[in-house]
């Protein structure tokens, strides 16, 4: 199954940036922080390299997006990619809570700590 | 912008190395009730913009799934960080409260901790909504009430939570979302719910 994302732009390129697949597994959260694991090399695909240039430090998936300017699910099959190639590694969210369950409250009081600290 | 300024390096402030954890939130509400005004008064970065786009089968499509008989939507969304700590950075997303929005709700907030609905007085039925498919998700929240200036029927709180029907044990905070102190303090009511939720669920075995 192939799909198109017709109203970004420039459909073909997006089209060719995810080498025509539209599966992007759950795999990365919108803020999972990624790490790039190694420098772009020459010749590499444009947006992984600019994808490995903002991730020598941890930046979240969905900053990534926002400064590729390429819809969420696009950026999700980019990092599959590199992840495959293990040129980046990815730091997970807590482990996502069942419908009705809260994250613990440890964590919960440092983020309470760190908001009143601002 | 000139040519001559195209190059110059963005102007990203990134996260310390030792980020590990992001964790996020939502602030929900409908249109122009200062969503992004909120988000930007507490974020430590200019708010962000991004998409993420919805394909769905058209009506009448047939076996081979056929291209051009599937639709596309984009739905845009913007977003802040906050900092907590050297390991710990919050996301805020500012999400619009609309039908088509919801279809995107568990690929693009499942694992929140939590929601702040963000209510105008004057256009209150744009929050049933939100708060509706809130409950339908489990996902915990509270109601923030941006005052406006040209608000001249400044309902009270519990006249709010009656015209919403909401819950007692839904927290309620009037708020200025273009106020920092404000806003954190909106949050700040969330994730001490938050906190009392999680600590009521862990004394019950
Ligand atoms: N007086 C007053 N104006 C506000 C307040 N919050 C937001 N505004 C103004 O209301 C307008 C809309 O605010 P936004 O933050 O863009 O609202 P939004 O919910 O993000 O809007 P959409 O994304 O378009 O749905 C802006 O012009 C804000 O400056 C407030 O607390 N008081
Ligand atoms: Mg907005």
């Amino acid at each position: 199954m192939t799909r198109k994302p017709v109203d970004t732009g420039s459909p073909d390129r997006l089209y060719t940036v995810t080498g025509g697949r539209s599966r992007a597994d759950g795999f990365f959260d919108l803020v999972t922080l990624v790490v790039s694991e190694c420098r772009p090399t020459p010749g590499m695909q444009s947006e992984h390299a600019r994808t490995l240039e903002l991730c020598e430090h941890p930046t979240a998936v969905v900053e990534i997006a926002a400064e590729l300017k390429l819809p969420i699910t696009v950026v999700r099959i980019l990092l599959g990619d590199l992840l495959d190639m293990g040129r980046i590694t990815a730091r997970h969210p807590p482990p996502t809570r069942s419908a009705a369950s809260l994250p613990d409250s440890d964590l919960l009081k440092e983020v309470l700590h760190g908001l009143r600290n601002l | 912008m000139g040519s001559a300024i195209s190059e110059l390096p963005s102007h990203r402030t990134p996260l310390a190395d030792a980020a590990e954890t992001g964790l996020k939130i939502v602030v929900v509400g409908g249109f122009g009730v200062g969503k992004t005004t909120l988000v930007r008064s507490v974020s430590e970065i200019r708010p962000l913009n991004t998409e993420e786009v919805m394909t769905q089968a058209g009506v009448g499509v047939d076996e081979t799934g056929d291209v051009a008989t599937k639709t596309t939507t984009t739905v845009a969304f913007d977003f802040g960080r906050i900092s907590l700590n050297e390991r710990m950075v919050l996301y805020m997303f500012g999400a619009p409260g609309q039908e088509r929005f919801w279809f995107l709700w568990d690929r693009l907030f499942s694992g929140t901790l939590g929601a702040v609905v963000l209510v105008d007085t004057r256009r209150m039925d744009d929050s049933w909504y939100a708060i509706d498919r809130l409950e339908h998700h489990r996902t915990p929240f509270v109601v923030a009430v941006n005052r406006f200036d040209d608000d001249t029927v400044r309902h009270s709180l519990d006249e709010i939570r009656q015209a919403l029907a909401l819950p007692e044990h839904v927290p309620m905070v009037d708020c200025d979302a273009r106020v920092r102190e404000s806003g954190k303090n909106v949050l700040i009511t969330l994730v001490d719910h938050l906190y009392e939720l999680a600590m009521a669920q862990e004394a019950t075995p």
